[in-house]
């Protein structure tokens, strides 16, 4: 059963990891209907606010993408620890999605390919900027406990409005035929 | 006087033939049963269960008069025979559970990328995991490391797709009568292989325009030059649930 809501707006978090940001942009496809939701709602770390790391006490945490490099671990780890419900959104963060598609072939002969053939360079970037490649591409439920999936390449706008207000009304999401989609 | 018999079928009565299963009589009456390796053409197969169902199941009041459900016998219903009188139980969630878990080890065990298939939007997986409300994998991903075969000059294997329907294999067999698909294996390693010396489709004697390259139903036999012609919103899964019309059950065929 779902606990009752507090009065106080929620508190969400979003983030991408290892996706194309479709999901995001399909977030704003729910239109004016975002003024709805800023009446429910107070956005925190998030793209739309430039937040860097999520307030302790976030209710909601939106993920899109998979875990596909040591900095999406560390994200995932810390959305987990400051957000009471997690919802993993899109295909990425549900199976991987089309990046996992790599997870068949060896990691060091992608970076060969993409870096160190004739014509495309000749040494695989190693500054310790950038965060290091694992070696495949895992859905979010496989790192950290997911606790709503929301699926769709990308969910369209009624999806996710659905699924959102749902939620924000104490009830299961459910998305239904029309709305449930894998593509 | 006729001698129809009929059986129940989640309270709802349906008449059915001597040596009817009951997806067949379900179907001919036009109530649907989810199912993936069964198709009116071929030998059932059996294999998938999605179209499991309970078979009189009883209520019965306890000493302290609680009334308790005895489930009732479990059974492929594509490979039971209708029986008179009988109470089958489909469409009750302990059982669409159970259809849940059985879609999502299928999706988890194969690749099933759905954005980049082509199959999407009329695949019969996909159709399915949307009617019953699959909205999450649940299991781990497997990532099983699967082949494609580009060989044939008109057709495409992606066998990371594949949910061994066995349904290539029967119509190869009993329509086009020349067993260009086998099943071999055991446990994760079954995989579908095809009969040429060198194991490739282009070795085989597979026409484009044979059964067996027309019912897949899910994206592993497709066929080439043919991708994403109809637009998304306008395909099969788009338009109608897969259980909205039980006489379209069977898997749409590719276009040659
Ligand atoms: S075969 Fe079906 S379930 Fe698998 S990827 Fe293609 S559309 Fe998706
Ligand atoms: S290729 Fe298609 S029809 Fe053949 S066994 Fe696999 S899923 Fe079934
Ligand atoms: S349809 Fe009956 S077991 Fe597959």
């Amino acid at each position: 059963m779902n606990a009752p809501l507090p009065k106080r707006k929620l508190k969400v978090a979003t983030t991408s990891l290892a996706g194309c940001f479709g999901c995001h942009m399909s977030f704003l496809d729910i239109d004016e209907r975002i003024l709805d939701l800023v009446e429910l709602v107070e956005f925190d770390r998030s793209p739309i606010t430039d937040i860097k790391h999520c307030s302790p006490d976030c209710d909601l945490g939106i993920i899109e993408g998979g875990v596909c490099n040591a900095e999406n671990v560390h994200v995932l780890h810390e959305f987990r620890k400051n957000c009471k419900i997690l919802i993993a959104m899109g295909a990425c963060a549900i199976n991987g999605g089309l990046p996992a598609q790599r997870n068949s072939l060896d990691i060091r002969d992608i970076l060969a390919a993409v870096y160190a053939q004739p014509g495309r360079g000749v040494h695989i970037p190693n500054d310790p900027e950038i965060p290091l490649l694992l070696n495949e591409v895992h859905p979010l439920h496989e790192v950290v406990k997911i606790d709503y999936f929301l699926p769709g390449c990308p969910p369209s706008g009624d999806a996710i409005w659905k699924f959102l207000t749902d939620l924000l009304a104490g009830r299961t999401p459910t998305l239904g035929f029309g709305l449930i989609h894998y593509d | 006087m006729s001698d129809a018999k009929t059986f129940f079928l989640d309270e709802e009565e349906i008449p059915f033939e001597e040596g009817q299963t009951i997806i067949q009589a379900a179907l001919s009456a036009g109530k649907y049963i989810p199912h993936l390796c069964y198709h009116p053409e071929f030998k059932p197969h059996g294999s998938c269960k999605l179209c499991t169902v309970r078979i009189d199941s009883r209520t019965v009041t306890t000493e302290d008069g609680q009334s308790v459900k005895i489930p009732g016998r479990a059974a492929a219903s594509c490979t039971t025979p209708a029986q008179a009188g009988q109470h089958v139980e489909s469409e009750v969630p302990e059982i669409q559970d159970l259809r849940r878990t059985l879609i999502q080890m299928l999706l988890v065990e194969g690749n099933h990328y759905c954005p980049s298939c082509e199959k999407s939007g009329k695949c019969l997986l996909q159709g399915l995991a949307y009617d019953l409300g699959v909205m999450d994998p649940h299991f781990p991903q497997y990532f099983s490391k699967r082949e494609v075969d580009a060989s044939h000059p008109d057709v495409l294997l992606d066998f990371n797709r594949c949910i061994l329907c066995e349904l290539c294999v029967r119509a190869s067999a009993e329509v086009d009568k020349k067993n260009v698909f086998a099943i071999s294996g055991r446990g994760h390693t079954k995989h579908l292989i095809c009969n040429s010396e060198s194991g490739e489709l282009g070795d085989t004697n597979l026409a484009a325009t044979d059964k067996a390259a027309n019912v897949c139903p899910v994206g592993v036999i497709l066929h080439k030059r043919h991708g994403f012609e109809v637009p998304y919103g306008q395909r099969r899964f788009d338009k109608a649930p897969i259980s909205d019309n039980p006489a379209q059950y069977a898997p749409v065929k590719e276009q040659v």
